[in-house]
């Protein structure tokens, strides 16, 4: 069964039809790329799927579990986290605490504890800042740890989010263009540390990017989008050789 | 013993806040031993500890949960009538003075809380100046709610009325309790330094260990970012809500502070002139700091009492100052300015000697 | 007959705040900044027109005039002293309470010139009432005046923001002061003329408004500043008919409270209604609708 199954997925705004139609199946364990021009509706898929847009048709089901409408927060407690293509970072916590924020719910103790520091408390703040330094290492950005998270150069911040996101121990990881402003050399690191990703916490993940050396790398299926509409899916060399998918970025 | 060093780490701040107020408490203590301290000094005692709670809890809310309320006043004035009322009332009941005062302060902080959950829940579902803007309404809403309550007791049991005293009907044994504008009278002056004191230290430590808990970092997570926030399964509505109530529990303390060291209290105190007076600290003070909340509430309620001997020149002393102040700290070009003149830069330092080369 | 009586005062008394709310409303949408002194300014129109014609007793057009010329000179020298250097602040609070303290500053300063006794203010209005239904109802010839002034001022204002090169302008630059900037907008006077025209409002509502309730004190305006502000807050602000609508409800309602329900809670009414305005519409009447964009 796919860990991800959308089928149908619409949504207007006003008059203007931004998905249409859209299907989509991943396998636990994928890496799957979501591409297409400007304003084909990519990111408004991402906003679908993570609840902050509620669709006007179709379904989305993560694991067999329907998901379609729930409350952004409800969903990323069933697995889904994601990153946003213009970084949202909370700007004035240390890089740590950001990380420490995506831990927030599987690691629990309550306000009385919390404002009275009892025992469990200081159990549980170790557990959250091992854990949290260990996705940091990951990321090589546990020598920032302490910095605020405003202060670290826009690639790590990219990074950060990444880890945030992990942090929340999610089934299906969504990035919404990753390499955005990277250079060359900040891409190809990247590309490692999503393959690592991958591997290492065994997690099924897809991605909205432009950088086509980004996508071919690393992606091992595609969906390509246009005008809210799907254009082409399956294999990434099969799509990236289809004469319609060439038309839709390069023009006739 | 290094990751308990780390741990450490953000208690030590919180630590040195403690020890500050903590400090500031046995030196006056001493100073009034020695009979040092002027009875001006004495009565300004608990009023700037009243302005410190109010300021630290006004901090919570625009500080760390990053709202701007202006209708703090309305909360403090809940914690003050409640108290003041129930002081009036268990006066006859409990004979111990002591634990009077404390079920005082405990209602005192309930009834600000339980306004403070109920008004936030419509408000804070508000953005920036809107919500500034309805909190000042509820705050004024509340003043006048106060203002027109009439409430006496006599052998028959409790008469309220939101008209005038005449109509409550009481009988000739009966007592006023509340009386519209002119408050409730008479309410023992149980307030003092010392319980003042362990107030702020219990506030300040329910805030610093807030600040410091998973609560405290999806609250300024929610800050930082709301949708971000969400992203990562953050159910904004109860931390905007857990940190609005605290806030609001703290500023009914202060108020409970205020009505036990007041002859007579009045609703009219409590106008938004209040919650713009409260706000000026935290500015001031630094937004999400409460060190600089405290030394700021506690310099700025002494300021005017201190300009005393300017008599009418005093507050227009005080308006220019606060201007001053503003623009020196905040305006780009003064910071730059004082970047460029600062002390540091006068001493032949290391650091800056390398920066020239 | 009473009935429109208090309809009368209601819509008289909104025109003030009517007034008011248009000089709120436009400088929180060219500064984005609560310009807490804005009721104190009204203040300040009020005693110069006072000292003018009640005290020197000079005609009450030149008492106007000169009031009108004083605030408007008054809102800019503000505006460049205390709010321009703060304009690129790292928080908007800063901006905020710096308006406090000029608020504080200008009530103190004529409470040292004026004292705290309410000053007798001489209506500067001199058309006769008129009588309607066989005197049954009185309409008085300050809110005949308060009212026209109300209604030019507003289409004035419109002809001024859409006609004009000036009024353009502060379109441009409430909506983004860069890309205003990069036009070759004059931002920084732009802004100015923003305070310029509101503080001369105030002026005119400070007049009209001692001229109905004709007690002056040091802090006379900041009540009818605050309440302006909810008006302008109620039809959605930064707009200017919400300003103009919001203002006259406000006034029409606070009357109606007062006069229906319970003269103390007149204000609680308004304040209510403010709050469930904006529970149902956040922004207002004629506010426009802002999303983040995720």
């Amino acid at each position: 069964m796919a860990l991800l199954d959308v089928q149908n997925l619409g949504i207007s705004f006003g008059g203007l039809r931004a998905v249409d139609g859209f299907n989509l199946s991943i396998e636990k364990g994928q890496l799957y790329g979501l591409i297409g021009p400007n304003g084909a509706g990519k990111t408004t898929i991402f906003n679908l799927l993570t609840g902050v847009y509620k669709p006007n048709e179709g379904i989305i089901k993560l694991d067999g579990t329907d998901i379609t409408g729930q409350r952004t927060i409800d969903i990323n407690k069933s697995g889904v986290a994601r990153t946003f293509q213009n970084i949202r970072l909370f700007k004035d916590l240390s890089v740590l605490d950001n990380v420490k924020v995506g831990l927030h719910n599987n690691h629990h103790y309550n306000t009385f504890e919390g404002l009275f520091r009892l025992p469990k408390y200081f159990k549980i703040e170790k557990e959250m800042n091992e854990k949290a330094m260990e996705l940091l290492k990951v990321f090589d950005l546990d020598k920032e740890a302490d910095y605020l998270a405003s202060n670290l150069p826009y690639g790590k911040q990219r990074k950060l989010e990444i880890a945030r996101a992990l942090a929340t121990d999610p089934k299906l990881l969504l990035l919404d263009e990753p390499a955005a402003g990277m250079n060359p050399n900040e891409t190809k690191e990247l590309m490692d540390t999503i393959r690592f990703v991958r591997d290492n916490f065994e997690m099924t993940i897809l991605l909205i990017e432009h950088d086509m050396k980004l996508v071919s790398g690393i992606c091992e299926k595609l969906t390509v989008l246009n005008f809210g509409k799907v254009l082409c899916q399956g294999d990434t060399t099969t799509v990236l050789n289809d004469p319609e998918v060439i038309k839709a970025y390069l023009g006739e | 013993m290094k990751a308990k060093m780390k741990c450490n780490k953000s208690t030590l701040s919180s630590m040195i806040t403690i020890g500050m107020v903590v400090a500031a408490y046995v030196i006056i203590e001493i100073l009034m031993k020695a009979g040092l301290v002027s009875s001006m000094l004495k009565g300004l005692l608990v009023p700037v500890c009243v302005y410190v709670l109010l300021a630290v809890s006004l901090n919570l809310t625009v500080g760390i949960l990053g709202e701007l309320s202006l209708g703090h006043a309305g909360f403090m004035c809940v914690g003050a009538f409640t108290s003041a009322f129930a002081t009036k009332c268990l006066a006859e009941v409990i004979p111990s003075k002591g634990l009077c005062f404390f079920i005082a302060i405990v209602i005192g902080a309930a009834f600000a809380a339980l306004f403070g959950f109920l008004i936030g829940i419509p408000v804070l579902r508000l953005n920036g100046d809107y919500l500034a803007i309805v909190t000042l309404a509820f705050g004024e809403i509340i003043k006048n709610l106060m203002n027109v309550i009439y409430l006496g007791k006599d052998s028959t049991g409790f008469h309220l009325s939101f008209k005038d005293s005449m109509s409550l009907g009481m009988g000739v044994d009966g007592v006023m309790l509340i009386n519209g504008p002119q408050g409730i009278s008479g309410t023992p002056n149980v307030s003092n330094f010392t319980i003042a004191f362990i107030l702020i230290v219990l506030s300040l430590l329910i805030i610093l260990n807030l600040i410091h808990s998973r609560d405290g970092r999806a609250i300024m997570a929610i800050r930082d970012n709301r949708i971000a926030a969400e992203s990562v399964g953050i159910n904004i509505t109860k931390y905007k809500l857990m940190a609005f109530t605290i806030s609001a529990a703290i500023a009914g303390v202060a108020g409970v502070l205020y009505s036990h060291n007041l002859a007579i209290l009045q609703a009219k105190d409590f106008n938004y002139n209040m919650s713009i007076l409260v706000l000026v600290f935290v500015v001031l003070g630094g937004i999400g700091n409460m060190r600089g909340s405290i030394v700021a509430a506690v310099i700025l309620t002494l300021l005017p009492e201190l300009l005393r001997g300017l008599s009418s020149y005093r507050m227009l002393i005080y308006a220019i100052v606060l201007i001053v102040i503003m623009l020196f700290n905040w305006a780009p070009k003064a910071i730059e300015f004082r970047k460029k003149h600062s002390l540091k830069n006068m001493l032949p330092k290391k650091a800056s000697v390398k920066e020239e080369q | 007959m009473s009935f429109i009586t208090y309809l009368v005062q209601g819509v008289s008394l909104g025109s003030v705040y009517a007034i008011i709310a248009l000089g709120y409303t436009m400088v929180y949408g060219i500064a984005k900044m609560l310009n807490f002194a804005h009721g104190d300014v009204i203040m300040v129109g009020g005693f110069t027109c006072f000292t003018l014609s009640s005290s020197m007793g000079l005609p009450p057009i030149v008492g106007v005039l000169v009031s009108i010329v004083f605030c408007t000179i008054l809102g800019v020298v503000i505006e460049r002293v205390a709010y321009r250097p703060l304009r690129e602040a790292a928080s908007p609070l800063a901006v905020l309470i710096t308006a406090i303290g000029v608020s504080y500053l200008l009530q103190n300063v004529a409470l040292l010139i004026f004292g705290s006794n309410p000053k007798s203010f001489t209506s500067v209005v001199t058309i006769p009432a008129i009588k309607l239904f066989e005197g049954q109802v009185t309409i008085s010839g300050e809110a005949i005046v308060t009212l026209i002034c109300c209604v030019v001022i507003m289409i004035g204002l419109t002809l001024f923001i859409n006609k004009t090169k000036g009024g353009q302008a502060m379109l441009a630059v409430s909506e983004d002061k860069g890309a205003a900037q990069l036009m070759g907008i004059n931002v920084n006077g732009t802004i100015a003329l923003t305070f310029a025209i509101g503080s001369g409002l105030a002026a005119i509502a400070g007049v009209l408004l001692c001229s109905t309730y004709p007690s002056l004190t040091p802090y006379t305006g900041s009540m009818p500043g605050i309440k302006a502000f909810v008006a302008a807050v109620f039809g959605g602000i930064g707009s200017i008919p919400g300003a103009m609508i919001g203002g006259i409800l406000l006034g029409v309602i606070e009357i109606f409270g007062k006069a229906y329900i319970s003269s103390q809670m007149a204000d609680a009414i308004v304040f209510s209604v403010l709050i469930i305005v904006l529970l149902v519409k956040p922004t207002g009447i004629f506010g426009k609708k802002i999303q983040e964009k995720v």
